[in-house]
């Protein structure tokens, strides 16, 4: 175990056991009988470890994986195999002070209560989390500054906008100054400038605090705001766990070039070149391999009256599409090891 | 214990809080627990006149005082928490209060605690106007009022407990409406609720005094009437103390195989 991890995991599992059953009267009667069940590897054997302050990504399309992880780690569900250590605990035995010192927010759940005003939530969770009253004031105070919240707190949750209704459901779930947070995807449903406001607040109360986070988020503009790091699962099975840059390093073996000429483009063979992604009045974007970046620039520049011309890696939602799209190759336990120490 | 105080006031106060924001629909819950022990007193009532003034050992007044007290305590103990349950785990509700740093069974005390006190607004009233109107005449003894205090609570506790672990069945299904139905059927018969015990065979009589549903309610209900020797209230305080132990061993074991079991729906 590394000396500061707050979050490690080995070899952690989830199979769920469902009932299938095929459609039709017969199946059902038959299912009465014998029911046929089918197991599902949720999470499949994944192992990781998260320092102490690190803002971590969980990246991965939907039903990776990446949610049953998060309510393991939560002490929602219990794991079939494997283990799992948060700040010391083992989360599904759910021990209290745990409890106290973790938060989980999903987009979506409700732990505001929708008839009353939202301090009257915030008071209750004071109560019910036991912080000191001076402390609470403190935390109050610091999230209205920092979420902006000021003229949302004496209002029922039901007449609270979406965007406002998920700051009070983050600001609730932090009065209790947790040490590990669980982000599940909380921009979902937002405007840009609610996610930007949301980012921005997770930045600081890292800094802060010296928080834990491990978060989801299907925006990659979350994922490249915040975390250096990021743990892609795919399958239930971990695929990469590296920094954020080293992602397009791996997964996206070319490039992208854009090319603007001088004389408009006028039927030249550019597929030469390589994959022509877009084209307009003088402008071309050519995705190329990775190895050949230099031989086909040094070509497009003697060969075309190029007026500019600019390489970039690849957008990160592309690698992301990319690496979901392949089968899925899971990278074994020693380069998994290597990419953590990295 | 001294702990839990400030986390209870914290439950009380919302929860109340939240009922003020239903008012209607809390009145019209509360008629329902008025007007199924009426409906039976009427019904009694009305037998036993034509019987000449009495069935079996009930006299008309005592019926009249029966189901009175019935009210009273069917009121105080009875719990919504077996249709709650349902919900919650369907809509995944339940995750927010495992996440909680306290056990789920101590918001759902509070919440059932302050509807009661809440509601006696309505039932205190309620309960002088029909004793008025049915003319009823009880003469209770000091010791019985006295012993009612700590008997009504240990039968609010063991319904409770017992209730709260039959609800932990929607981890397993979600389709529990059926039990539910039957178990208040089962009520019914063996608490008291219909009729009194004594009315019943002997048969039904023995089996009522091993099953848990007559200590919740025909037992408080008779202490109240002054049917109970000093003798049967101690019998009746240790079923009571037996049920309450059984039913919070139910609880903590079906409890702890449901979060295990739970799978965490929606989101």
């Amino acid at each position: 175990m590394e000396q500061n991890s707050v979050i490690q995991i080995d070899q952690l599992s989830k199979v769920y056991t469902v009932n299938e059953r095929e459609a039709g009267l017969v199946a059902a009667m038959r299912s009465l009988v014998k029911r046929k069940t089918r197991d599902v590897n949720a999470v499949d054997a994944i192992s990781f470890s998260v320092s102490e302050g690190e803002i971590v990504g969980f990246l991965g399309p939907n039903g990776a994986g990446k949610t049953t992880t998060l309510k393991m780690l939560s002490g929602l569900l219990h794991p079939t195999g494997g283990s799992a250590s948060v700040l010391g605990y083992r989360p599904w035995e759910r021990n209290r002070d745990y409890l106290r010192r973790m938060t989980l927010v999903m987009g979506q759940r409700n732990q505001l209560l929708w008839d009353i005003p939202v301090v009257d939530t915030f008071e209750l969770h004071r109560a019910v989390y036991r912080i000191p009253e001076a402390h609470y004031r403190l935390a109050v105070n610091e999230l209205t500054e920092l979420l902006e919240l000021e003229s949302l707190l004496q209002k029922p949750t039901r007449n609270l906008s979406l965007g406002e209704r998920m700051k009070c459901e983050i600001a609730a779930a932090l009065l209790h100054r947790p040490s590990v947070l669980f982000l599940d995807e909380p921009t979902i449903g937002l405007d840009v400038t609610m996610q930007r406001r949301i980012r921005r607040f997770i930045t600081d109360y890292n800094q802060h605090t010296g928080a834990t986070v491990l978060l989801t988020s299907h925006y990659m503009a979350d994922v490249e705001a915040l975390c250096k790091r990021v743990i892609v699962i795919h399958h239930g099975k971990l695929l990469y766990d590296g920094e954020l840059t080293g992602l397009a390093d791996r997964f996206a073996p070319f490039k992208t070039v854009e090319v603007k000429l001088q004389n408009g483009v006028n039927n030249r063979p550019l597929a030469q070149y390589g994959e022509l992604m877009a084209q307009s009045e003088g402008r071309i974007t050519l995705r190329i391999p990775k190895d050949d970046t230099a031989s086909v620039t040094g070509r497009l520049l003697s060969e075309l009256d190029v007026a500019d011309l600019t390489v970039q890696d690849p957008p990160i939602e592309d690698v992301i599409e990319h690496v979901f799209s392949q089968s899925p190759s899971p990278i074994d336990d020693s380069e998994a090891q290597q990419a953590q120490s990295a | 214990m001294f702990a839990y105080y400030p986390i209870y006031r914290g439950y009380f106060r919302t929860s109340i809080m939240m009922m003020f924001q239903y008012r209607i629909a809390m009145l019209i819950w509360l008629l329902g627990g008025i007007i199924e022990p009426l409906m039976y007193l009427v019904v009694w009532r009305t037998v036993s006149q034509q019987q000449g003034g009495a069935v079996g050992t009930y006299s008309t007044n005592e019926f009249v005082v029966y189901f009175i007290a019935m009210m009273m305590v069917s009121h105080g103990t009875f719990t919504w928490i077996m249709w709650e349950y349902v919900y919650r785990i369907r809509m995944g509700q339940f995750s927010v209060m495992l996440l909680k740093p306290i056990h789920p069974i101590h918001s759902d005390i509070a919440d059932n605690i302050g509807y009661k006190f809440l509601t006696l607004i309505v039932m205190g009233p309620t309960v002088l106007l029909l004793a008025w109107f049915f003319d009823a005449s009880w003469q209770p003894t000091y010791w019985s009022l006295a012993a009612f205090v700590p008997v009504l609570t240990l039968a609010f506790l063991m319904r409770f407990y017992l209730e709260w672990s039959l609800a932990m069945v929607a981890f397993w299904t979600l389709r529990i409406d059926a039990m539910n139905q039957a178990y208040m059927v089962i009520l019914l018969f063996f608490s008291g609720k219909l009729t009194p015990l004594t009315l019943f065979p002997e048969i039904v009589q023995r089996a009522a005094d091993l099953l848990p549903f007559r200590w919740i309610l025909a037992f408080p209900v008779e202490l109240l009437l002054g049917r109970v020797t000093p003798r049967d209230l101690l019998i009746g305080i240790g079923a009571q103390l037996f049920w309450l132990l059984a039913g919070y061993l139910f609880m903590q074991l079906i409890y702890r195989a449901g979060i295990k079991r739970y799978a965490a729906f929606g989101n």
